[in-house]
């Protein structure tokens, strides 16, 4: 694909260049100068913040999974309203079917949303114009966050009106059966969630490798700690104190006592805050190719 | 302004960048010349921030580009036209930049003309685009801020010819305003129609640094003769160099000081003129082939 200059033209531009260009530049320089503003002001974060929403929708990826999690609402809401018997018509039954689809799929939303910079290599662009990842990191952790509580704060409500529907059209009590303090356990159970895909998005930094990372970790480590559990008695009284995902997994039932907070909080700084934080010191290091 | 200074980086024992110093200075077009893998994109990437350095520094308009507080404003970059999330449409991705640059909206349709990406194009997702397409919506981010200095990574990869002319027009333009264009290749004639200045990097090392004409001029005599070997002998007796060129050889002597040398041997001269580029091109080839052999080596 190389072109092919003719000696002519080289010739003419080595020769007639370096003088003509000299004195050119010198005047333009000034004019330019005086022209540019001699600061620029930084880039204030709610900027980047911005720039970090949408870029969660604008591509098909980011705009199907958010669809998909609001369209696994409605279907759920749906398929309680159809099949469930009237007994089952609860506010809790509602809130949960709907709460399900969304607490496996929101954790991959912060993953992507972390992974996209590199396995698409957006990065490169990206932290040209904010040199400062931290402040990328930061944005992206809060945009999730904030997507996170949206979408569950859609969930309860469709959830409500689902359960007036429902038993408005059969007829019976309407109950009101999830107090708000087991929504503010389901709520930070599920914060915990997208912060364990953020995590995993931050260390492998590739969105396959955290994708099946992370459903390893949600439907494969369960099942294993429970077939250990069952079977090795000092792991079960051991399990607390070292399986996070079970913690998590307690917090959707709630009534946490002192020894619960504190289990959590040991399983979590270990298999969340740690690799996090490690993550996090090689993701403002790592080359960005 | 560009100023890199001493920069290295190295990767465990080996080492891509070796003290690679240089400037680029506003109004002209300073061409980063080198092989595949001499470690131009490497210094490149290091130049923004994207590569941490073993050790030196670099500076853009006389600030680490990590203290620049706005980069896009000030220096606009294309280091890989392939680098974009391929589900993201052309404007979006222009959206984007604007936003993060907070510049006005009216910039991406200016852009979007310069670059001469249709509408319909620019709706279309990057997945979809051609290298060339890509290469101009990459030329259109790093442009969309107004930068006072551009540095662009292999711009003319994927654009077809007149493309080419194209982005040299623009980047000619650019420099004629007081910009300071880095611009690199892999392929010295590219480079040598647009640069004012050179850079030559071979296993990242600089090799040869320099205005072009300079460069150029370092490049002495071509002289061909009926028997090249008598003049090569005639003139190593008279004190200059004499190096087989093709076809021919090349000595630093000047055209006067061949004749006079060719005359008193008796040797007639088929041709003389100046080398122009044959000695940058030559010692670009030898750098290439030092470099296709370490590859067959390894």
């Amino acid at each position: 694909m190389s072109i092919t200059p003719t000696n002519t033209s080289l010739r003419s531009a080595s020769a007639g260049d370096p003088e003509g260009a000299t004195t050119e530049v010198m005047e333009n320089t000034h004019t330019a100068e005086s022209a540019r503003p001699t600061e620029f002001e930084p880039i204030p974060f709610r900027t980047v913040l911005g720039v970090e929403l949408r870029k969660a929708f604008d591509t098909r990826s980011g705009f199907w999974l958010l669809a998909a999690i609001a369209a696994a609402g409605v279907i759920a809401t749906g398929a309680v309203l159809a099949f469930a018997n009237n007994s089952d018509l609860t506010y809790d039954n509602f809130a949960g079917a709907i709460g399900v689809p969304m607490t496996i799929l929101l954790p991959v939303v912060a993953i992507l949303a972390v992974t996209g910079e590199w396995s698409q290599r957006a990065g490169l662009t990206t932290f040209t114009l904010v040199p400062h990842r931290g402040r990328v990191i930061r944005a992206k952790f809060v945009v999730t966050i904030a997507i996170g509580v949206a979408s569950m704060a859609l969930a309860l409500a469709v959830g409500a009106l689902g359960n007036i529907v429902a038993t408005g059209i059969k007829g019976i009590d309407t109950t009101w059966d999830l107090s708000p303090t087991s929504i503010l356990y389901i709520v930070g159970a599920d914060l915990i969630g997208m912060t364990v895909g953020f995590m995993l998005g931050v260390l492998t930094r590739n969105s396959a490798g955290a994708i099946v990372t992370y459903f390893s970790y949600w439907f494969v480590l369960p099942t294993l700690s429970m077939v250990l559990a069952a079977h090795q008695t000092w792991f079960k009284s051991a399990q607390p104190w070292v399986d996070f995902n079970w913690d998590q997994g307690r917090m959707y039932d709630g009534g946490f006592t002192a020894t619960d907070w504190a289990q959590l909080a040991v399983t979590g700084t270990f298999w969340l805050l740690l690799p996090l934080a490690f993550g996090l010191w090689r993701v403002v290091r790592a080359e960005v190719k | 302004m560009i100023i890199v200074d001493s920069l290295t980086k190295k990767y465990g024992g080996f080492t891509a960048v070796d003290h690679v110093t240089f400037r680029a200075e506003p109004g002209r077009v300073t061409g980063f010349l080198g092989p595949n893998g001499a470690g131009k994109s490497t210094t490149m990437r290091i130049l923004v921030g994207l590569t941490p350095a073993t050790s030196g520094a670099a500076t853009v308009l006389g600030r680490r580009y990590a203290d620049l507080p706005n980069p896009g404003r000030e220096i606009g970059v294309l280091l890989d036209a392939s680098a974009q999330h391929a589900g993201r449409t052309g404007r979006e991705i222009l959206t984007l930049a604007q936003r993060t640059m907070r510049v006005p909206r009216g910039r991406i349709d200016e852009m979007l003309d310069l670059v001469s990406l249709s509408e319909e194009e620019s709706a279309r997702r990057v997945r979809d685009y051609s290298l060339g397409m890509r290469q101009r919506l990459g030329i259109a981010t790093a442009l969309i801020g107004d930068p006072e200095v551009l540095v662009l990574d292999e711009p003319a990869n994927g654009l077809d010819p007149a493309g080419i002319r194209w982005m040299r027009d623009l980047l000619r333009s650019y420099a004629n305003k007081g910009s300071t264009v880095l611009l690199s290749s892999h392929l010295l004639h590219e480079i040598e129609v647009i640069a004012d200045d050179l850079v030559v990097i071979g296993n990242g090392r600089i090799v040869a640094n320099g205005t072009k004409s300079d460069l150029l001029e370092a490049a002495g005599t071509f002289a061909g003769a009926a028997d090249i070997a008598v003049l090569a002998a005639a003139l190593t007796a008279a004190g200059h160099t004499a190096e087989p060129s093709l076809g021919g050889l090349r000595t630093d002597a000047d055209a006067a000081q061949v004749g006079q040398v060719a005359l008193a041997a008796g040797v007639p001269l088929t041709e003389l003129r100046p080398a122009d580029g044959a000695g940058l091109e030559e010692m670009f080839l030898e750098l290439t082939k030092d470099d296709a052999r370490e590859e067959v080596a390894a």
